[in-house]
Parts: structure tokens; sequence; C-alpha cells
């Protein structure tokens, strides 16, 4: 956010802050050594609000817990900002300071009242303005959030509507203060930060900004196509239009992973050729003309990971790779050479230490320095540079260091997969705790917490449909139809049901869910389906 | 909005970089260590302070990353002018204090706290204990010889410590609890509750001679509240929480620590990048851990991070190629399917 692609915070901060917004997130379960952190803050005094359809484990360590309807996020946090201004609440000082735009952003929230959001949201207009009082009202406070906040059609407006209010409040750019997305997976954040997205090269640079493309040019001897590449969707989309004709995957599983199953199969089977590199010979590899057996980057090879607080952390070989499995590095560099391309011996830091000179918010970071630290923050410029523990703190310089900041007022639109009588339930997806993903790296151990996939329903409903607690039932959405067993979950309210992904050669979830996608993210809505469940 | 410069361009540095409100510093104070003068922190506690100066004070139930609740009294230090030892793990240095860490009453305390453990309790994989007991010269045979260890759960010894020789609890596939092991030092009970996990799986039930780490109404683990971070069997000091697979490879006498190496790495789960310890023999991760200062994890990981590492060592190396793909030398088309 404001130009830079990470959480603020550090966790340590959740220590020390008064008011933490958990959104769209079950930390508990999905992130639980961050939630030992959010617990010493807890334990210090700060309040936690939970802002999630399921009545998680989460919620109980919350002051409140505001279980809105799938995909009414904006609607709620539109409600929450008309609030702190009709309250006097907004951060004038800040706003005047370090923003444009707020006289747009409090016009567009005007007609977001209590009455509304709750009516839209389903969560009572006292909690929501509780809430706000509680947020705004707090000498420090953060907005954390994970896929139930980007894993809709309107992810990036989602977003923004978490941004304005840590806008409207000065809760950024402080000790205590920020915005943070919890990071799913151990480098989600590195592999966007080297590159790994459609717009940007290594060092989170764009790709359409002329002077730092010419700097990769320069380095790198070769001319860069100037405009953005594909997302994910649009590579699906690409393979629809027989413009996208073979497809080189490395480590992902995106026959079991992508939404609706049924149509991702279809186009990895029309492509003209697929490689997949991959630890274990995945349902995607089992696709491809080549594969390529990696080694297990975490344990098995060389190299750097960054995690969710920006924290750029060594890993290091500790068992050799089975069989033929090598290092991603060694097959890239091999792959290179057979391309005309001799890039010498594949070495981990010699990688790292080039794109340091790439990259001046990684430039400070020897692996000297990783060991010695336990891992550096970026941005981290020089060898003297400490990291920051905070993003943004020029926010609050005197006089205002760079272009001020803009509010960006955003409407609620409710999920694509609209409910109606003939699918008349609503599906959302997420983790538990023991689990991961599709399956191909938990699978192997045995967990005694374990116990398949389900149709995870309330009480209620279960009464309403005749099923009992166990029954294998049919749950069909408008792209496909699975049997799953049912369990009673009185964390759902009536109406809302919960599988995960977890198990997807037992249960293909994502035969279910919907393919409508973030135009900005690519990220498809896996949080909002519309089902029917019938008895067999 | 990525139209905007804002989203082309790199954001502009901070002036400087952007640090956590500094605490006042604590004031030092004067106190004398086995007769050396010395200025230390009043936030200090007199374990610190020892350390701080090389002293080796003996600790079991302390552990840097718990609240200490001096239980097991090995780390007693004699102040002068009190009354009684007091627990150098939780006192905090005063101004003024004389403590001496290695008097004949001190060394006599300590003496007898290792020999009541050493003769009540199975010290076989505490090699801590073990070290202190030599150190101080604990006789445990002067008590007796050990009790003969019971067949069943019911058949404990009525009117002996429940925690002596008792059958091995194994009730799920990750790790076993051998309570005749257990000293009682409550560090799984902090780490399982507030100082950790915040799950309270466990406590300390009884009290005297029944007293015994339990689940509630002793239900087995899976019955129980017990997410299986294993965060009570990284500070066990003991051995009596230990891997299933430990205690298996002990069994059959293939646990061997002058084979293991330790290397740090990252978790591959989620992104919040805890500092995973491998404990490696014969390429294969036998046991993990997290350094107790990794500030992330503070020596604290979930079931995945701690147990999630078996996807690694069942690939079964790579098999014959597939017929009708002509692959480049070196490259294998089909290894275990997941």
């Amino acid at each position: 956010m404001f130009g830079a692609g990470g959480s603020t915070s550090s966790f340590r901060e959740t220590e020390d802050t008064d008011v933490v917004l958990l959104w769209g997130s079950n930390a508990r379960e999905t992130h639980p050594i961050f939630f030992h952190h959010l617990l010493k803050g807890i334990r210090r005094g700060a309040r936690l609000y939970v802002i999630d359809p399921r009545r998680t484990s989460s919620t109980q360590w919350a002051h409140g817990w505001l279980g809105l309807d799938v995909g009414s996020d904006i609607a709620l946090a539109n409600a929450v900002g008309r609030e702190i201004i009709a309250a006097g609440l907004a951060h004038r000082e800040f706003i005047d300071h370090a923003t444009t735009g707020f006289d747009t952003y409090r016009h567009g929230v005007e007609p977001y009242t209590l009455e509304y959001a709750e009516r839209e949201t389903g969560v009572p207009r006292s909690l929501i303005r509780e809430m706000a009082h509680a947020y705004a009202g707090a000498g420090k406070a953060m907005i954390c959030w994970t896929l139930g906040i980007t894993e809709h059609h309107n992810a990036v407006d989602n977003v923004l509507a978490l941004i304005n209010l840590a806008l409207l409040t000065g809760h950024i750019g402080r000790y205590g203060c920020g915005l943070n997305p919890l990071r799913g997976q151990n480098n989600v954040q590195g592999g966007g930060d080297m590159g790994a997205l459609p717009d940007r090269l290594p060092g989170f640079q764009h790709v359409e900004n002329d002077e730092l493309r010419a700097k990769f040019e320069r380095h790198w001897n070769v001319t860069i196509p100037p405009k953005r590449g594909w997302h994910l969707s649009a590579m699906f989309e690409a393979m629809e239009h027989k413009e996208l004709r073979a497809l080189y995957v490395i480590g992902e599983n995106p026959l079991q992973s992508e939404a609706d199953q049924a149509r991702t199969r279809r186009l990895l089977e029309g492509l003209d050729f697929m490689i997949a590199q991959d630890m274990f010979l995945t349902r995607t590899a089992e696709l491809a003309h080549v594969v390529f057996p990696a080694a297990a980057a975490w344990c098995e090879a060389e190299g750097t990971v960054t995690n969710s607080e920006r924290r750029v952390q060594l890993c290091r070989k500790a068992l050799a790779p089975p069989g033929s499995a090598r290092d991603d590095i060694a097959i890239l560099y091999d792959l290179a050479r057979r391309l005309g391309h001799d890039w010498g011996e594949p070495s981990a830091e010699g990688v790292w230490n080039e794109l340091r000179t790439l990259s001046p918010m990684h430039a400070g970071m020897s692996y000297a320095r990783l060991e010695a630290h336990n891992g550096l923050q970026w941005p981290c410029y020089d060898e003297n540079h400490p990291g920051e523990m905070f993003l943004h703190s020029r926010l609050w310089e005197r006089p205002l260091n760079g272009p001020r900041v803009a509010f960006q007022p955003v409407e609620h639109d409710p999920p694509v997969d609209r409910l109606t009588e003939e699918f008349p339930l609503r599906l959302t997806t997420g983790r538990r705790l023991d689990d991961f993903n599709t399956g191909v790296q938990t699978s192997g151990y045995r967990s005694p917490l374990r116990r398949g996939e389900s149709l995870d329903i309330s009480p209620e409903d279960a009464k309403r449909l005749g099923v009992r607690a166990g029954e294998v039932v049919r749950v069909s959405s408008r792209r496909g139809t699975v049997e799953v067993p049912v369990r009673l979950d009185d964390g759902l309210r009536p109406g809302l049901t919960f599988m995960t992904l977890h198990f997807p050669d037992d249960v293909a979830t994502n035969l279910l869910t919907i393919d409508a996608t973030d135009p900005k993210s690519g990220t498809a809505e896996f949080k909002a389906t519309a089902i029917r469940v019938e008895r067999r | 909005m990525s139209d905007q410069p804002m989203f082309t361009h790199p954001p502009p540095r901070a002036s400087r970089p952007p640090a956590a409100p500094l605490l006042p510093e604590p004031k030092l104070v004067d106190v004398v260590i086995d007769g050396h003068a010395d200025k230390v922190p009043e936030t200090w506690t007199i374990l610190e302070a020892c350390r701080h100066r090389g002293i080796d004070v003996p600790t079991l139930c302390y552990l840097e990353n718990l609240t200490p609740v001096n239980v097991c009294r090995v780390c007693v230090v004699e102040l002068a002018g009190a009354r009684v030892l007091a627990p150098a793990c939780s006192r905090r240095v005063e101004a003024g204090m004389d403590i001496r860490t290695d008097s004949p009453r001190v060394r006599l305390s300590r003496k007898m706290v290792l020999e009541f453990l050493a003769s009540s309790v199975d010290l076989s994989t505490a090699p801590e204990a073990q070290k202190y007991a030599a150190q101080y010269g604990a006789r445990p045979e002067r008590y007796g010889p050990p009790a003969a260890p019971g067949t069943l759960e019911t058949d404990r010894h009525v009117g002996t410590a429940q925690t002596v020789a008792q059958p091995v609890k194994i009730d799920n596939d990750l790790y076993v609890r051998d309570y005749a092991k257990c000293i009682l030092c409550y560090r799984c009970v902090q780490a399982c509750g507030s100082d950790a996990q915040n799950t309270f799986a466990i406590a300390v039930a009884g009290r005297g001679f029944d007293a015994r780490i339990s689940t509630e109404a002793d239900v087995p683990l899976p019955e129980s509240a017990c997410v299986y971070c294993g965060n009570c069997i990284g500070v066990c000091p003991t051995g009596a929480l230990m891997f299933k697979s430990e205690r298996d490879m002990r069994k059959t006498g293939e646990w061997d620590e002058s084979k293991q190496q330790k290397t740090d790495t990252i978790c591959p789960y989620c992104g919040v990048g805890c500092t995973l310890t491998l404990h490696v023999q014969d390429n294969r991760i036998v046991k993990v851990t997290s350094p107790l200062d990794a500030a992330i994890t503070q020596g604290h990981l979930c079931i995945k991070g701690r147990f999630g590492f078996e996807h690694v060592q069942q690939r079964e190396p790579a098999g014959a190629e597939s017929p009708d793909v002509k692959l480049p030398e070196g490259v294998s088309s089909r290894f275990k399917a997941r």
C-alpha cells in the first residue's frame, strides 16, 4: 500500500497496541505464532475485534465478534468510517497533513449509515458503532487481515476500504499502528518482492517505470517488454483464447488450488506444453509433459524467504534431497544453459548479491547480516541500516516527506455468485489448524486433529434439511457437485456453510467455487459460493 | 490504482529508520555476588545477575521464555541476613544484597533437592538434572531402591508420589507422555497456558504426593483441548514429554545424539516465518525445536511447524521415465505421487 507491497507493522507491535481489528482472518488457526504475539497484547489490555462470518477460535479471544454476511466487508468498513467522522473521531491533523481526497471519501461513505450497514451485513448497529469508536479512539490501533478480505471479486476494493480507515484515524506510520495483510505462505511476500508479479521487476520495482526498467536492461543486457504481463487468472483467460500455449509451473498445484476445477483441468490439458517442477508428482505435475523433481527449498537447499513482517530470513540446507531431485536454482541455471545463456555456477548467495545491486530496499542485507540479525526487515538501504520495523513513518514527518496519500472511496458490491431459491446457502472456504492448502505437504504427517473434509453447517440448517452429523450429502453449485459428509458447527450462523481445500483427492471443493476474479489482483472469489445441499 | 505514479515509483524513504519508543533505562543497584561488588539493573533477577557474572546457578523449572514459578528450588541462593534461601530465578535484585551462590547451606539444599528428585523420578533422559546431581554429589540411593513400575493406570503407588514409575501414556501418533520422568516443574503447564499457547489442555491435578500433570478429568489427549503444538515437549527438561519418533528410536537403540546435526531454517508453511531447528540423523529429521531467543517464536511453534516435516522424507527416489516423452538426461518424469 502507498507504493510498498507489504505489512506495515512488526509482530512485536501487536504486543504493545491498544486495539486490533482482525478482519477476515482466523489467525488463531492459520497464523498460530503470530497469534501468540497478539495474545500477549490482549493480556496487556489490548482489545480485539474479529470480523468474520464464522465464530472461529480466534473470536474466543475477542472483545467483540462481528459476524458479517460473506462479502459485505465494504458496507461494514464504510459504515465504520462514516461513524468515525460523524462522532468527530477522525484525525483531522493527520488528514490535513498527509492525505488527499478526504471530502470525496466523506461524501462517499455518507449513505453507509449504521442502519444500512446492519441491514446489509447482519451485524448489530451497536456493535459496529462500538468497534468504530474503539478503533478511532485508541492511541494505537492496527488492522490485520487475510484471505477473508482478498479472496473476493472486489479484493482490492476491500483492502482500500480498510486503508481508508487507517488514513481517517492516523493509525499508520506510527509504532503499534498499521495495516497488515498476514501472508499465508512462507514466501508469498518474498515471491512478490522478487518480481513474481505481472507488473514488477525484482525489488518490487515497476516494469512500466522506464528508468527502473532501463536499470535492469543495462545490467542484464536484454530488452524487457515495457508492459505488465498476466496475473494467474489472466493466464487462464489467455489459455482460453489460445494466446498462452506453454506453461512452466514451479512449486504450485493449480489443478487443485484454482477455483472452478473442471475449467482449470480443461485449460491445462489443452496446453501445447507444460513443465512442472515440484517436490512431488502433484495432480498438476501428472498433466505435465516434463517434470523436474525439485529439492525441498526450505530444508534441502540454501536461500531466503521473506515473512509477513517483511523480514528476509535465511533457509539452510539440512538434508540431501532424495534421488535426482535438485535445487530449484540449479534446475533453472541448467535450463538457461540449454537455452543459450550461461549464468555460471548456481549459488543462492550469488543470486541474492545480484539482487542487492539492483534492489535498493534489499541493498543492505548481506548473508552475513541476515545471519547475525536473525533476518532483516525491508527496506534496508545499506549495510548500516537496521531495516524498518514499521513503514510510512514519513507521513508524520514535518514538513511532509514525499507525496500525500489519497483516500480511495469504494462501494459495496455483493458476491458474484448470488443466493437464489435454487442455490440458497452460502459456502465459504478456509484453512484448518493442522492442514495446509491442497495437502501436498501436510498429508505427510499424522495429525490427531485431522478429520478429513466435511461440509460444516449450522445446527439450524441441518435440522431444516433433515441431515445428521456424518451423513454424506450432495453439494451443488452452479458449476459442479461433490459428495461430502456433514459436520455440525455452532460457530456458523444459519445460511452459512464452510469447507476447506485440504483434501482435494477426496472432495474436490474447487469443483464448486467460482472463478469470478478481481480485475486488479486476479484473485478468485473462493470465499463466496452459492450452493444447495441435498440428501442422497 | 496502479496507473498512479505512487504505484510505479518507489515510495519516498523515511528520513530516519522508524523505531520503537525508547523505554527509560532501569536504575542500577549495588549488589555483592560471592564477594564481588557489582552494579546491575534493578529489573534483573538474582539469576540474571549471576549469569551475567558467569556464575553457574543450576535451574530445572526455570526457562528464559517462561514466567518463573520457582517450584524446583534448585536455584536457591543465600542472602546475607535472610532467614530462608531465596530462589534466584524469580527474586529481583535489591540494593545492598549480599548474594552467596555456593555457600555450604546452598550446596546442601541443592543436593537434597536433587537427591529427592533422583530418588523418586526416572532421570535417565534428563541430562541437565544428571549433571547437577553429579556436581552436587547427590546420592539418591540413600533413600532406598527405586519403586517397581506399576503395570496399569490404576496401579499407582498408593501413598507415594503419583509421578513415580507409572505406565507411559501413548494415545496419539505425535508425542508420548512418560510421567515416571516428570519432576513437576510446571514448564509444560506454563507453555500450554498463559505463557505461550493459551490452550490450557493440561494443569497440575491433585496435591502433595498426588500432584501430577493431567488433562481435564485425565482424558486421553485426543479427547482433550490439546492442539498438538508440542510446546510442552519443547520446554520439558526431563524427556517426560517426547516426540513419539524419538521414543521409538530410543527403544530400538537408533537414537544417537552424537550423530545428529542441528540446522536452523524457516518453516515452510504460513507467512509468519518461524525459525525451525531441524535435528537430523542419517539424513532424516528426527526432531524439530525452535531457538528460545528467536524473536518471532521465542521457542514456540504450532503443530505444522513442529510435526509437519514428514512430507520431505516420504519421497521415493525418481524411477522409470515416462514412455511417451523423450526426456533430457537427468530428468525423470516419475516420482512418488501425492
